[in-house]
């Protein structure tokens, strides 16, 4: 008698769960191919941005990406400060300088150009979303200030229960690669593309407006002492630096983050030990001496 | 439990203040000999710690409106603004949009307890109806500062959910355009929802000022449900014993707070929120935050549009009427065999919903959401059959026995116990 509620109960879970979970495969077709989840030197309790990759993926991004997306949140400043790519103040100041920026009005009341200074923040290469999409087709290629978080994939269950602790949460970047290195012919019986459309193994819907646009050996990266540069001037590393570079545009706080729970996180697990003691030390004697439980 | 006060004032001025403004008095009796049961688990910590959480949520939130623009052209870059350029502003914003969704597992968690162990039943009906009511405000509260931001799922989370209000008869579309400010989600939506948001979780601490009052009137339940008969063997002075106990809890609450904040500290957000809002453009899927999703999937399983605003709203009504819905006279379900099985199930049914909400309403999902609605209702309906027919446990005789019998072991010392008990049952 007692159990039949109980089973009931059961009974429509299993019922209810099994019709719910005969419909992730329909989703996956639609939304596309999971991203490889890649080793970031900034993920875990420990991490930290990569100086060397951060200063490779600013130069792709200035080089390449910059052509067409804005990072309108990002000043030059940031990207001499601590926890970023550490470009000496002198570096960042001769960059500013090599933009012209609009200000004023000046006392004539005219708007003027100057070269950049440190404080400016990173010209956009299209003065608003309108003129974007006219130069682009129709299609607009979104700022990057915080599209490193602004990008994701479904993790699905249970996988989004273990990400809580394994600290996976590099989504945003494993998606920018796998988009970059996701380019490739459409496959059989795939719907002819109309101009303008790409196909990438990656985006959702497999159809992205922008083309293509790394190449193995576009960008010229720093030479060691044995005239060699250090890392591959390959797609797959420009996406990873790029990516990486993305990622502390849409946080550059991170290593400081960090860096606090290093010490905070372990006083708060000594300080809970301390109270657990002191707690049964207290509990040890009731008010009346009769033993606690 | 509110006995004669034990507060005696020690120096003059205390003499002096206690005859003109007894506050002192108020704080010794509501916080130092104030009797706490005895045998309270960790359960009961979080009161504590959803105090804990309302003031840290205040507290942040303060400081952020120092730094916030509520304008639809510059919120998002103004939350940005906070993220880079103040000092520690992302550790204060992390914290507030993290304790948000800490406030809520903390609550869940008291709410649960609050059922399993029938924290409702007399004399704490008007106790539980204010937490009830805390609950909405809270929810409220969330709802509105998950639209500050303005990014997509702010736009469009706001979009949704004011509009459920047009499927009100007569009312509804002049309550919507309230809530609106015109006639779309615009910038006077996000002022007054900020407006708003600023207002009530300082409502929150004034029904919660009762709820602690209400409590401190009628006493705290405990896990046997059997009221305190002996003050002095059955309870213990609020401090020390509560404090360094609750103390403990909260630290330990914190550590996995911190752990999401510094760790993890987009885990329960949505990416499209890092996407500014645009009216022209739907994100693919509109979800709500995760703990809205068990009444957002309610919601989305009754085909009908003000059918669905009614059982959704109904989800959280109902549980203020859960002192008359339980037809038992035993509170804690330790000692109810049948309904601590219903509870359990019940349990998962609101997990489930929570899983349901995230998935799109489409296909085997608006089945699965209809058939859990239907388990969840029917939870109410078991409860107040179950209690009518079940032959509960037998009760301790009293909070200081069931201590001891659970401290020696023994069986035999129960058995006693429970057969001393048995005129107890009904009463």
């Amino acid at each position: 008698m007692s159990r039949t509620p109980f089973r009931l109960a059961l009974t429509g879970l299993a019922a209810g769960l099994s019709l719910a979970m005969s419909q992730p495969a329909a989703r996956a077709a639609e939304g596309g191919v999971k991203p490889p989840a890649l080793n970031w030197s900034f993920s875990g309790p420990l991490g930290k941005f990569d100086r060397a990759q951060l200063q490779r993926g600013f130069k792709v991004f200035k080089e390449v990406c910059s052509s067409c997306h804005g990072a309108s949140l990002i000043a030059f400043r940031n990207l001499s400060e601590p926890g970023g790519p550490e470009f000496t103040p002198g570096q960042v100041a001769a960059l500013a300088a090599t933009y012209q920026i609009k200000d004023g009005p000046n006392d004539q009341g005219e708007m003027f150009e100057r070269p950049g200074r440190p404080a400016d923040r990173f010209p956009s290469p299209f003065p608003n979303e309108q003129a974007a999409r006219a130069a682009q087709g129709g299609a607009y290629p979104p700022d990057f200030s915080v599209l490193a978080k602004a990008r994701t994939y479904v993790r699905g269950f249970p996988a989004f229960v273990f990400d809580i602790f394994t600290q996976y949460q590099e989504q945003g970047p494993d998606y920018i690669h796998a988009l970059m290195v996701g380019y490739k012919d459409p496959p059989a019986g795939f719907p002819a593309l109309l101009p303008g459309q790409n196909y990438n193994e990656y985006m959702p819907g497999h159809l992205i407006a922008m083309p293509k646009p790394l190449s193995d050996g576009q960008v010229e990266y720093p030479k060691g002492p044995d005239g060699k540069a250090q890392v591959p001037e390959t797609v797959d590393q420009y996406a990873r630096d790029v990516a990486a570079f993305m990622v502390w545009m849409a946080e550059p706080h991170l290593e400081q983050r960090k860096r606090i729970a290093l010490w905070f996180m372990p006083f708060l697990v000594i300080l809970a030990f301390l109270l657990y003691f002191s707690k049964k030390k207290i509990w040890s004697r009731m008010p009346d001496g009769s033993p606690a439980h | 439990m509110s006995g004669h006060s034990s507060y005696v004032p020690k120096t003059g001025i205390e003499r002096w203040l206690d005859a003109r403004l007894p506050i002192v008095r108020l704080a010794h009796d509501s916080a130092v000999s104030y009797p706490v049961p005895r045998n309270l688990n960790y359960l009961w910590t979080f009161g504590g710690i959803l105090v804990f959480m309302l003031v840290a949520q205040i507290v942040t939130g303060i400081i952020l409106v120092m730094h916030y623009t509520p304008h639809a052209t510059m919120a998002f870059n103004s939350v940005e603004h906070i993220m880079r350029d103040v000092n520690y502003g992302w550790l204060l914003r992390y914290l507030h949009a993290n304790g948000a969704s800490m406030f809520f597992i903390a609550v869940y968690v008291h709410i649960f307890r609050g059922i399993y162990y029938g924290s409702y039943k007399a004399p704490r009906e008007v106790l539980w109806i204010l937490g009830v009511v805390i609950f909405l405000l809270m929810m409220a509260t969330a709802f509105m500062g998950y639209v500050l931001p303005w990014g997509q799922m702010s736009f469009w989370g706001a979009t949704v959910i004011t509009n459920l209000f047009s499927a009100l008869p007569v009312i509804g579309e002049t309550i919507v355009t309230y809530l609106w400010g015109g006639y779309s989600v615009d910038n006077p939506t996000l002022n007054r929802f900020f407006s708003l948001h600023y207002l009530l979780p300082f409502m929150i601490f004034g029904v919660v000022v009762l709820h602690v009052w209400a409590l401190h009137h009628v006493g705290q339940n405990n896990p046997t449900g059997v009221e305190v008969k002996n003050v002095e063997k059955d309870t213990v002075p609020f401090t020390p014993y509560a404090t360094i106990k609750d103390l403990f809890g909260m630290v330990v609450f914190m550590i996995v707070f911190g752990w999401f904040v510094f760790y993890q500290p987009n885990f329960m957000g949505h990416a499209d929120n890092y996407i500014p809002a645009n009216p022209a453009a739907t994100p693919a899927h509109i979800v709500p935050e995760w703990y809205f999703l068990p009444f957002y999937a309610i919601l989305r399983a009754i085909p009908d549009k003000l059918g669905g605003v009614l059982a959704m709203g109904s989800a959280i009504v109902v549980l203020a009427f859960l002192p008359w819905i339980d037809t038992s006279k035993v509170r804690s379900m330790n000692y109810r065999p049948i309904a601590r099985q219903l509870f359990w199930a019940w349990l998962v049914v609101c997990i489930g919903l929570g899983y349901l909400g995230a998935m799109p309403a489409e296909g085997g999902y608006v089945v699965a959401s209809q058939i859990f609605t239907v388990l969840y209702f029917g939870f109410f309906v078991a409860l107040f059959v179950v209690g009518l027919f079940e032959r509960p446990k037998a009760l301790p005789t009293s909070i200081a026995d069931s201590v001891l019998a659970s401290a020696k072991g023994g069986s035999a010392a129960r058995l006693a116990t429970a057969t001393a008990a048995e005129p107890n049952v009904k009463g």
